[in-house]
């Protein structure tokens, strides 16, 4: 396809409308302005929130974190070239423009081609406003370096220093059907539905040139990315991320979210890196737990969110307060709370955005329920791998979790208007 | 299976004229019949031989004229090198009379078939069609062409028809006496013929069902017939497969009984599709093509078409060259309508034929479908997924 054009006539072949090449509608409202200062303004994100796709930074980031997720990552095919790759990208990108403006992801959409073929558009989100949808792309290690070592697209040079494979933690009970991934699609919306359907149709235009590995709903937000929203509780009924990087805190995001050209892949610079992590909570333990014990283990009182050294919940933790017994610091070394601070990590900050998971239940009967975990970070080597190491060691809450799914991703500037995502890696 | 496919059957007084008006000349057209530039090949049929004067003429106008020898009806077929798809045929030449049929046909390979008593493989013979520096193009009007093709259509449905009739004899002739390792044998190659043209049988309301329900489609107070109530009774699964339960084995006559019920209803079957009423649309064979991948990426990617005997890649093939034959015979015209389109179901096809090549083929036989890893299974359905794209545009391709 030509460059900001229609869906290639590849991804056509399964969604051929008319009037589709006419080039990318001028989407939403502020297109081209920070998102940073997008999602200040809109607060809180609403049913009526859109969020441009094209901009200097991907959507999805540091934008008001929406209630639902749905989460997919993608192998691409045996077979496909670097050409066809460059070519799914665009399409991808043709087609978030649209379906994060609220539109059907062609011109013809659900009902307006024949009746002789299927629909372009798989139709469930007729009606429905864009719900703040946000669409974020990432590139997974393989994508540069095959496992078996191969250079499939010639990309291995470009691979980012920063893209590390993760370590194993202590404690990873890692399933390899929910792991790694070529390529992700982080889609996040205040209606699952419209998070859904981001994810069915960017699937079906990927058929036969990548294919899903593994997917996640995630039916609520577990964490606040700007300071108008509340902080919601996680499935321990604890509340999660008080003290997450927020959108508004400039120089935090600048400093700890967003990739910088000197920072070892200039392709880089303006995007990020996305930690995923599944992690299974044995809530059924968990609520046997008193309310002593669980509070202990987070660090936090479970009614305020207030750290156990005082205050409320935007206080500060204070890790030299002595417990009000007397007998020891108030807020234990090995609570997550402690562990996960800044302050133990030698200032290292994540931007946490994770979802809540219920997928049905086991075969034990318990609810298989936890934390989908993802946080965005400028490099995994300083942030992510030096605090999961911390956690993963000593934190308290193990006894409550166990992590059972893992990937990492190169998460790209966003595109200019009319452009795609991952251009400044193809270049 | 299960889904009720498109409706086959057109009303009959308009379909059955197009029919008599192309049997003659068949699907790639088409000097008239008797063109003096025709290449003539005669053709000595009898009961059990197929004598053809040569077994190559240059591309172009071939006039075949079959005279029958034998004591039954017969048929000619020219078909095209997959074995399955009819260029041509002349149907119901009696004892003692001759038929000719004149099909013009591009260079390539290509088998001749007498079919003594109209059922069955017939005799073949391999036929070259050499390039004799003029191109074979379609010809005639866009309506001409796809009245052709749909002739060309019943006619491989036919042909496949009749050889699932004989092929359902010598299979159950084996079960009912009691040889089950012959049967076993047996069993996925002769479904092939009903799994190449499944679409088209379940458009005949009650057949399907009786001929190809599986244990669990089946309502209460029916009773369980036809291919997969045998399947069960040569694969007997244990008590703790067979939800507690020991399974009981059919009796002779409970045998005997059940091959009746599904010889009796194969030929139906036959009768439906040999009907001189019997007529398809452009929009049955693509529909049918996609029909048919469904079927795949529904029942056989699933492992749930053949839960006893795990010949699902069998099944797998035999959808899948119906699929190809359908769109083969459709070829020229979508190439004129929307190339881009016909090489992207052709890449398709041809990428999910190589994979399953990988496993076997009818006649080397396939593994187990148990035997295949998830990651195999997700690499066909991969493959199967990027066929079904385009091949789900063909339809609108063709009747746009």
């Amino acid at each position: 396809m030509a460059d900001g054009g229609g869906l290639s006539r590849r991804g056509l072949l399964g969604l051929v409308g008319t009037g589709v090449g006419a080039g990318v509608l001028g989407v939403g409202v502020g297109v081209g302005t920070d998102r940073a200062v997008q999602a200040h303004t809109n607060g809180s994100s609403g049913a009526s929130a859109s969020y441009p796709f094209f901009g200097r930074h991907q959507s999805g980031i540091v934008t008001a974190a929406q209630d639902r997720l749905h989460f997919a990552a993608f192998d691409v095919a045996d077979g496909t070239s670097r050409d066809d790759l460059v070519e799914l990208l665009q399409d991808w990108s043709h087609a978030a423009s649209r379906l994060t403006a609220g539109l059907d992801v062609t011109a013809t959409g659900a009902t307006g081609g024949g009746l002789a073929a299927p629909p372009d558009d798989t139709g469930e989100a007729t009606g429905l406003p864009a719900a703040g949808l946000t669409v974020t792309i990432g590139f997974g290690p393989t994508l540069f370096t095959a496992a078996d070592g191969t250079d499939r697209f010639g990309l291995a040079s470009k691979r980012p220093p920063a893209l590390v494979d993760l370590p194993h933690f202590s404690g990873d009970q890692l399933v390899a059907a929910a792991s790694g991934g070529d390529l992700c699609i982080q889609a996040c919306s205040d209606d699952p539905q419209v998070a859904v359907h981001a994810i069915r149709n960017l699937s079906r235009i990927a058929f036969g040139r990548a294919s899903l590995r593994w997917s996640q709903l995630g039916f609520g937000r577990t964490s606040s990315t700007t300071r108008a929203q509340t902080t919601p509780r996680n499935l321990f009924g604890f509340k999660d991320g008080t003290a997450n990087v927020k959108a508004e805190d400039a120089r935090a995001v600048e400093d700890g979210v967003w990739a910088a050209a000197s920072d070892g892949a200039g392709w880089m610079a303006g995007g990020s890196y996305l930690v995923a992590r599944k992690i299974r909570m044995t809530i059924e333990t968990w609520d046997h737990a008193s309310l002593g014990e669980q509070q202990t283990v987070v660090g936090r009182d479970k009614g305020e969110g207030a750290p156990l050294s005082g205050g409320t919940e935007f206080t500060a933790p204070d890790f030299t307060a002595v417990a009000s017994d007397g007998r020891g610091p108030a807020i234990a070394p090995d609570s997550h709370v402690a562990l996960a601070h800044p302050q133990n990590n030698d200032g290292a900050t994540l931007l946490r955005r994770g979802y809540d998971f219920v997928d049905g239940n086991d075969e034990l009967g318990r609810l298989n329920a936890g934390l989908f975990f993802i946080c965005f970070n400028r490099d995994p080597r300083r942030q992510y791998v030096p605090i999961q190491t911390a956690l993963s060691r000593d934190d308290r809450m193990n006894e409550y979790v166990k992590h059972v799914g893992s990937a990492v991703f190169a998460v790209p500037p966003g595109a200019s208007q009319g452009g795609w995502v991952g251009e400044t890696l193809f270049a | 299976m299960t889904v009720p496919p498109p409706a086959v059957r057109p009303l009959a007084l308009a379909s059955g004229l197009a029919v008599l008006a192309l049997a003659l000349t068949g699907c790639v057209a088409n000097a008239p019949a008797g063109s003096s530039a025709a290449t003539a090949v005669t053709v000595d049929g009898t009961d059990d031989s197929c004598r053809v004067s040569t077994t190559t003429a240059p591309s172009g106008p071939v006039t075949f004229t079959m005279t029958n020898n034998g004591s039954d009806n017969s048929e000619f077929e020219l078909l095209a090198d997959d074995g399955l798809r009819i260029i041509s045929e002349k149907e119901n030449i009696g004892p003692g009379t001759t038929g000719s049929m004149t099909v013009s046909v591009p260079a390539g390979d290509y088998y001749t078939a007498c079919v003594p008593g109209l059922v069955g493989e017939g005799v073949r013979a391999a036929f070259t069609v050499t390039d004799s520096g003029t191109t074979v193009e379609a010809t005639g009007t866009e309506k001409q062409q796809i009245d052709a093709a749909a002739t060309a259509y019943v006619g491989y449905v036919e042909d496949q028809t009749g050889q699932l009739v004989t092929a359902t004899d010598e299979f159950l002739a084996a079960y009912t006496s009691g040889d089950d390792e012959k049967a076993r044998n047996l069993y996925p190659l002769a479904r092939a013929h009903y799994e190449r043209i499944e679409p088209v049988a379940e458009s005949f309301g009650d057949l399907d069902p009786e001929i190809d329900f599986r244990e669990a489609d089946v309502e209460p107070g029916t009773e369980w017939t036809g291919w997969h109530r045998i399947e069960k009774d040569l694969w007997q699964p244990t008590a703790a497969e067979n939800g507690g339960a020991a399974y009981v084995p059919l009796t002779p006559a409970e045998r005997r009984r059940f091959a009746d019920l599904l010889t009796s209803d194969t030929k139906d079957l036959l009768d439906e599709v040999t009907a001189s009423d019997f007529t398809v649309g452009i929009d049955t064979i693509a529909n049918g093509a996609v029909g048919l991948m469904d079927e795949v990426a529904t029942g056989k990617i699933t492992g749930e078409e053949e839960i006893w005997s795990h010949t699902d890649l069998y099944d797998f093939q035999g959808n899948l060259e119906g699929a190809r034959v359908a769109f083969d015979g459709v070829r020229d015209i979508v190439d004129q309508k929307d190339p881009e389109l016909a090489t992207s179901i052709d890449d398709q096809l041809t990428k999910v034929e190589t994979l399953l090549s990988g496993y076997g083929s009818l006649d080397a036989g396939y593994p187990a479908y148990t035997e295949l890893t998830d990651a195999d299974k997700k690499k066909l359905s991969d493959a199967v997924n990027a066929l079904s794209e385009p091949l789900s545009r063909l339809t609108s391709a063709l009747v746009a």
